[in-house]
């Protein structure tokens, strides 16, 4: 005899524990084996793009704050690049240096809260979330410190930054510094060799090197599938080529190696932040420019390596003091277009682990 | 008799002394006081440590996780059980309407039912019991099993598909857990001679924690799928399926699924304290002290597990369970059947071999499943013919760096 049985349709989100913030994800499941998945997403639509024509190019910055509210200093980088390279805007080098030093810090945060988010999803019960919050505390008080502000930054001006450090920045960044290798064994102790992760990573939510291309995936993404690609390197920003450090790739492009790619990136940060600590120069920190500077006519794109993958501002100016059209590629956005070929044929609690791997803040996605 | 022999054989004491209260009685009286009597204890002693249970786990969590924990109401938090359980019982209840509303309410109310039935069976000093069955044993696990048929209902009433999600994942539980745990027992009665929990407390003159380290180690793994706690807490995993089986449940419904999780641990904690580690035999304090202290040490063993481990997946738990755990409890049972036919009474000695042997045993059977299923950690994804469309894959030109 054979049970006749019908799939059934579960809305993940845009209420649920697991979908980091209102995204919904809508499983059709035969049991707990996924048959389909169908994201619906726009819930935090809010117009970014929109607005942002009605705002001068130094307005602009407040609203990155707001995409990836977990990286928002790298979300100032990106911006104030794309006006720099329309402009043809000078950084003065102290600036460089200020701004290499805030986006390896907001990496670390960042990685920082996508691990322990994972481990949560993976069920952890907030463990290693609470490690993870911890140091990304840390350095959010030192964001505090230079701007006052801990989330919503808006650091980066156009030509520099906002003011120069204040005296101890330093200091505390030393301390940091010294902590944080500490801090990251602990968390591999935690979970690089732990047998019920292991179990529960290897081998889930495996992305293929070509589908990882043909897809447009970027940042950890791209890396845990075996491509070496850092645009930190390939394609060099701000003074990014003056720093060493290694691009860290995983092998079987499974949520174990998304993880573990983060992880590595960490301790990259870490070596980057020591070389910038040695080597940043004093002087002036910002381009002194008018209030309403104007852009000359035309576009310019300008990408970096956000934490989350490739971050790119397309600037369109028709000369004019706010910007004719601007246009995020958000790498939450276009990495989470693979997430129905990763969970298909897995679990419903594989899915959970798939999304969290992804690395998704909805502020981007949607914009 | 002295006060210290009154305090130390409490419970018998106070039920003699009950029984002559009412011996003029007729027989259905004397019956019906002790039996209500007995009940009311046993539901005092489990449902009055609760409370401080949740504070306890809550401060040990913060204090793993660097941070406070509940600590505003009453000195050091000690009241915040009493503000949460006021605040649940003020809350609305709310039953979906699309949900069978009696089995809704049954789901919630028969909860309790297991965790206590298991409580008239465990000693708590000698001649300390509720009914002291010769066949405790057997008992304990037919009424430990019950607990996911009434999860299961619950996870059915509430018409929900996240909790019909953890209803199917607890009754998937049972049939993996049950099985390795059961012939894991049946080594402490092979060894003991007796099904009757008294009986194996009072053979146990070294705790069989040393004798069976390996059937122990069975037995709580067993147990933790038993009682919903991470990391087998999947039937309620908040991260994949909300709350599970309870997710349509509020208010005080909530809290008494709370309660009821605490109760089950409480339960297993005293059978393992029972069974592994001497009951209430101790030195020096009273027995019922002896025994609630080993429970509380398996209590915080939960929790400290709790905070530390991931959850693993249904397929993974019904695997481990079957494959691994499974052909180890048997091997168990044969090599400790071997041990009583050759050296019966269980000679000192025995703790010398069978300790090394649970690590070996474990360590050689683990590379020996490792070996016959292949690569372990890489799932194999189930093939959906017709429904995905696999991405090209060919590679764009110019996209390769």
């Amino acid at each position: 005899m054979t049970l006749r049985t019908d799939p059934v349709t579960i809305n993940f989100g845009p209420h649920h524990p697991s979908t980091h913030g209102v995204f919904q994800m809508r499983i059709t499941a035969d049991g707990e084996v996924i048959t389909n998945l169908e994201p619906v997403m726009g819930y935090l639509h809010r117009g970014c793009e929109k607005l942002s024509e009605g705002r001068t190019y130094t307005q602009l910055v407040p609203l990155t704050d707001r995409l990836d509210y977990l990286s928002p200093m790298s979300n100032n980088v990106a911006c104030v690049l794309a006006a720099e390279k329309l402009g043809e805007i000078p950084v003065p080098e102290r600036a460089q240096y200020i701004r290499v030093i805030m986006a390896e810090l907001q990496r670390l945060a960042n990685h920082g809260a996508m691990t322990g988010f994972l481990l949560n999803d993976l069920g952890t019960f907030f463990t290693l979330f609470h490690y993870t919050m911890r140091e990304r505390e840390k350095i959010l008080d030192l964001f505090e410190m230079t701007c006052g502000t801990r989330v919503t930054v808006s650091y980066m001006r156009p030509g520099g930054v906002l003011q120069d450090l204040p005296e101890e920045f330093m200091p505390r960044l030393r301390a940091l510094l010294d902590e944080l290798p500490q801090r990251l064994d602990e968390y591999e102790a935690l979970i690089t060799e732990n047998e019920i992760v292991l179990a529960r990573t290897k081998g889930v939510g495996v992305m293929p090197r070509e589908m990882a291309l043909a897809a447009g995936c970027s940042g950890p993404m791209l890396r845990g599938s075996g491509v070496k690609w850092d645009i930190r390197k390939n394609d060099p920003y701000g003074i990014y080529d003056r720093f060493q450090f290694d691009i860290p790739v995983g092998t079987n492009g499974d949520v174990y190696d998304r993880y573990w790619v983060r992880i590595q990136e960490m301790r990259q940060s870490v070596r980057i932040l020591e070389q910038a600590y040695r080597d940043i120069p004093q002087g002036d920190v910002r381009t002194r420019l008018p209030l309403f500077f104007r852009l000359p006519t035309g576009e310019a794109y300008a990408r970096i390596e956000a934490p989350k993958g490739e971050l790119g501002f397309y600037l369109v100016s028709d000369g004019g003091i706010a910007p004719y059209r601007l246009h995020v590629r958000s790498p939450s956005f276009i990495n989470l277009g693979v997430l129905r070929d990763l969970t298909v044929g897995y679990t419903v609690a594989d899915a959970v682990i798939t999304l969290g791997s992804v690395d998704i803040v909805l502020g981007e996605v949607d914009r | 008799m002295s006060v210290w022999d009154y305090i130390v054989n409490l419970i018998p004491n106070l039920a003699h002394n009950l029984r002559a209260a009412v011996a003029g009685g007729p027989d259905w009286l004397v019956f019906l006081v002790m039996g209500l009597a007995g009940v009311l204890a046993l539901v005092a002693f489990v449902m009055l440590q609760v409370p401080p249970l949740t504070w306890v786990e809550r401060r040990l969590v913060a204090r793993a996780q660097v941070r406070m924990g509940p600590n505003r109401v009453g000195p050091f938090g000690l009241l915040q059980p009493i503000a949460d359980a006021l605040k649940l019982m003020t809350k609305e209840v709310i039953v979906p309407s699309s949900a069978d509303g009696l089995l809704h309410l049954l789901g919630c109310a028969l909860i309790f039912i297991p965790p206590f039935m298991i409580f008239a069976v465990v000693p708590f000093s000698m001649g300390g019991v509720f009914t002291d069955l010769n066949m405790g044993l057997v008992y304990v696990i037919a009424v430990g099993s019950l607990g996911a048929v009434i999860i299961f209902t619950a996870g059915f009433a509430s018409a929900n598909r996240y909790s019909m999600l953890g209803a199917a994942r607890a009754v998937a539980q049972l049939l993996s857990y049950e099985v390795p745990a059961t012939i894991a027992l049946v080594t402490v009665a092979l060894a003991a001679g007796t099904l009757s929990l008294s009986g194996i407390v009072m053979a146990q003159t070294v705790p069989y924690i040393l004798y069976f380290p390996l059937a122990l180690i069975i037995f709580f793994i067993g147990s933790l799928v038993e009682v919903n706690r991470s990391p087998a807490d999947l039937a309620e995993a908040e991260s994949e399926i909300i709350a599970g089986y309870h997710t349509e449940y509020g208010g005080f419904k909530w809290a008494v699924f709370q309660l009821a999780e605490y109760t089950h641990m409480v339960a297993a904690s005293a059978l393992i304290a029972t069974v592994f580690l001497g009951g209430w035999k101790g030195p020096g304090l009273p027995p019922y002290l002896w025994l609630y202290a080993k429970m509380l040490a398996v209590i915080l063993l939960y929790m400290w597990i709790r905070f530390t481990l991931p959850r693993i997946r249904v397929d993974q738990v019904m695997a481990f369970a079957w494959k691994f755990l499974l052909p180890l409890s048997l091997i168990n049972v044969l090599v400790v059947g071997l041990e009583v036919a050759l050296a019966p009474g269980l000679p000192v000695w025995l703790i010398g071999i069978n300790i090394p042997f649970a690590a070996a045993s474990i360590v050689v059977w683990a590379k020996v499943y490792r070996a016959l299923e292949g690569p372990p950690r890489l799932m194999q994804r189930r093939e959906l013919p017709g429904i995905t469309v696999p991405l090209s894959a060919e590679t764009p030109a110019g996209s390769v760096r």
